[in-house]
């Protein structure tokens, strides 16, 4: 039997490379709990598996996230990976063609242009080596941009790039060494047979003119294939991982998996999914504190590796920003946090001292939370339309209450949270109350997430006071003022709510629309899910959003969160409202209108009985 | 003599060859800041948990720089690290990663060496 030894590398790297995945894929789907075993085995045969796959051609091959955010960086990953998928595909059809059958060896596609000689008399035989040159010239194109972007990350609108370790470097530069490997080889083949096309026969000739393609021709094709191999045995422990990984996380996604609280091998699909783009760190507020070492990406390879710190794990505002940019979606907050929770397992309050404390009964509570009492103004604001709108009302932190439970939740201290929150969801529960009004967004996305609360509605005060508006309880006065809307981390990002507030404040002011609002809005820097940072700074990630702000020359900056309210107005020269406090002033305003007219009328009364 | 609702403390010592620093010197190490507060107390003022209970941020700050972590465990646990001491400190202090790092800081010394001598110190009731 004939054996193409040149080909041994290949094929031994795709052998360990198949083992290896296979194993680890068979191990993580197996580490899943018993509820989601059921879930892939009911999934399967639906059309959720043809989802995936559609999503796993558009995002792992063409990859139109990336495009997304910026176009040349989206170029050089799909030229790398449809590029290359093509360079396959095409491969084998042009095989199947020329060999008018399915029964050849694995690898003679791969190294074609070497089998297929000098026989020209075969189907197509101007038409593939074409298609396969300009395939060929498309792949190099981004491997030439790779190469560029790790010179130069600027011109890929990235300002950081990230750090390599050696797995990752073999894996990098065998990945680099492929296609200009094969394109070398080819050409020398071309330059002996004459098999190929404008890009390949252009260099084979010009290759031949100097060079004893013969005795050159073979040790090329073995570069190439020690090339592949190299890269294939690399691929398991470096961050290629990501590219079997992603496939799997995508599938998985779909079928309806969701982190827990807990780390799990759902948690470890995440983890190796990560391609290390680098992408999260530009977003990165944290930048401006100059805090260089704590983004996702990092935590992500230290969870990999093994050597995760606190420091690391708690330099963190959860703001949310990476995931939002994520090209592969890798929930970045939540994982975080179930790391939290592992690390500061050990160490959980029972606060056994809480006590239930006094119950009323209402239509609605108002939970105004901990860092509404730092900020009075919005509590009495909130209080006035409460009562203007002649609302039976219970507000339930007024004297003492519990902590929401949030905090903790973002520390990690999920234990501890659950007692707070039961004992707060007994009080809600038994007041009666239909409808639940918080005026914290950190709150707020607690409440939602994770208390039962059976039909309690929960409410942000914005969307409260928005219905109140379109009922027309309370009618919105006017003022000519030209303000920007910030949109809090906890509210917009993290509970989905941008158009309430937006709609409600329309009705008041003029909003200014900005390149940061919405998903792509700043952290004020003051959010507590940030354990290690210092004040100062805070104070920095502050001002570089106030400065974006400034630029459109607003006459105030309004928010719907107590602790950006709080944070901003430490910061420069410029006013900042919540969103209620806005409302109460109409509110007001339109009383002292009412009085005004009551009173006139009384007057006018009077003289008539005179 | 008639009863003002006072009496007398008793006399206590701390000593000081006894003194348990590990916990102090690992919070500092870890969270320099601690080391500018200035006893003011705006954090008790604040505290949501101190609203509700008898707990005391100051008191915590004085007892483990005396090294009295006796008790400790019992009284930071009734922090529910809401963050409004940190945002009233006129020092800026990361108050919540200073209680954070008590807490870790309580279960490594335990789980290390325990039982150490070293952790109960003879002293009274603060």
């Amino acid at each position: 039997m004939h054996i193409d030894y040149f080909a041994l590398p290949f094929k031994i790297g795709l052998a360990y490379l198949f083992v290896i995945v296979a194993v680890r894929f068979v191990r993580l789907i197996l580490g899943l709990s018993r509820i989601d075993k059921i879930r892939i085995w009911k999934s399967v045969l639906t059309n959720k598996s043809l989802i995936s796959i559609r999503e796993a051609f558009m995002e792992g091959l063409l990859h139109r996230k990336i495009f997304r955010i910026n176009p040349v960086l989206g170029y050089m990953h799909m030229s790398l990976a449809f590029g290359w998928f093509l360079l396959i595909f095409v491969g084998h059809i042009e095989t199947i063609v020329h060999t008018k059958s399915m029964a050849f060896p694995f690898h003679m596609p791969i190294f074609y242009r070497y089998f297929v000689g000098g026989n020209n008399q075969v189907y197509l035989s101007g038409f593939f080596p074409f298609m396969m040159d300009l395939i060929l010239l498309f792949v190099l194109s981004g491997v030439a941009l790779a190469l560029l972007k790790r010179i130069r990350s600027r011109y890929f609108g990235m300002k950081k790039t990230t750090s390599l370790k050696s797995g990752d470097r073999i894996a990098l530069i065998s990945l680099w060494l492929i296609f200009p490997l094969r394109f070398i080889a080819e050409s020398f083949s071309a330059g002996i047979y004459y098999n190929g096309s404008f890009f390949t026969q252009t260099a084979g000739n010009f290759f031949r003119s100097f060079l004893p393609l013969e005795q050159l021709q073979l040790p090329l094709w073995w570069a190439y294939s020690i090339s592949l191999g190299l890269f294939f045995i690399a691929l398991p422990n470096s961050r290629y991982m990501h590219i079997p990984a992603e496939i799997l996380f995508i599938f998985l996604r779909n079928f309806g998996i969701r982190l827990k609280k807990r780390y799990n091998t759902y948690s470890l699909v995440q983890v190796y999914s990560c391609s290390r783009c680098g992408i999260c760190l530009d977003t990165c507020q944290l930048n401006d504190a100059n805090i260089k070492n704590t983004q996702s990406v990092y935590v992500l390879k230290n969870i990999r590796n093994n050597n995760l710190t606190d420091e690391t794990l708690f330099n963190c505002l959860l703001c949310g920003r990476c995931q939002q940019v994520c090209p592969v979606g890798i929930e970045t907050n939540d994982l975080r946090i179930t790391q939290r929770i592992e690390s500061t397992r050990q160490y959980n309050s029972s606060y056994e001292y809480l006590k239930e404390g006094e119950i009323r009964n209402a239509d609605v509570i108002y939970f105004a939370g901990c860092m509404t009492h730092l900020t009075p103004s919005i509590k009495k604001s909130m209080v006035d339309i409460l009562s203007y709108a002649g609302i039976n009302y219970w507000f339930m932190d007024e004297e003492k209450a519990p902590c929401c439970g949030r905090p903790l939740m973002q520390a990690g201290q999920f234990d501890a949270a659950q007692k707070l929150i039961s004992n707060n969801q007994q009080l809600i529960i038994l007041s009666g109350a239909k409808q639940l009004v918080v005026s914290c967004p950190i709150c707020y996305k607690v409440f939602k997430e994770d208390y039962v609360l059976h039909d309690v509605e929960v409410k942000h005060h914005s969307e409260f006071l928005l219905e109140l508006a379109e009922k027309n309880i309370i009618k919105p006065v006017r003022i000519p003022k030209r303000v920007i809307y910030h949109d809090p981390c906890e509210l917009g990002r993290g509970s989905g709510i941008y158009e309430e507030p937006r709609e409600l404040l329309g009705r008041y002011v003029d909003l200014i629309k900005i390149k940061n609002e919405r998903e792509d809005s700043f952290c004020c820097g003051g959010s507590l899910a940030n354990i290690k940072i210092q004040m100062h700074e805070r104070d920095k990630i502050r001002d570089r959003a106030l400065d974006e702000y400034m630029k459109y020359n607003p006459d105030f900056l309004v928010t719907s969160c107590p602790l950006c309210k709080k944070t901003f107005s430490k910061g420069l020269d410029i006013q900042v409202h919540d969103i209620v406090e806005i409302v109460a002033e109409s509110v007001s305003a339109e009383r002292k209108q009412a009085r005004h007219v009551q009173k006139k009328q009384e007057v006018s009364l009077q003289t008539e009985l005179i | 003599m008639s009863k003002f609702g006072f009496s007398i403390q008793e006399t206590r010592t701390i000593d000081f060859e006894q003194f348990d620093g590990r916990l102090l010197k690992y919070v500092l190490e870890h969270e320099p800041s601690f080391r500018v507060c200035l006893s003011c107390g705006g954090c008790t003022a604040t505290c949501s948990a101190g609203n509700l209970i008898d707990f005391n941020v100051r008191k915590m700050n004085i007892l483990i720089r005396r090294g009295e972590t006796e008790g400790l465990e019992k009284e930071i646990n009734k922090c529910m690290l809401c963050g409004k001491c940190m945002l009233v400190c006129p020092r800026g202090i990361n108050i919540r990663n200073v209680v954070m790092l008590i807490k870790k800081g309580i279960v490594k010394f335990r789980t290390i060496e325990e039982p150490h001598e070293k952790l109960k110190l003879k002293c009274h009731a603060y």
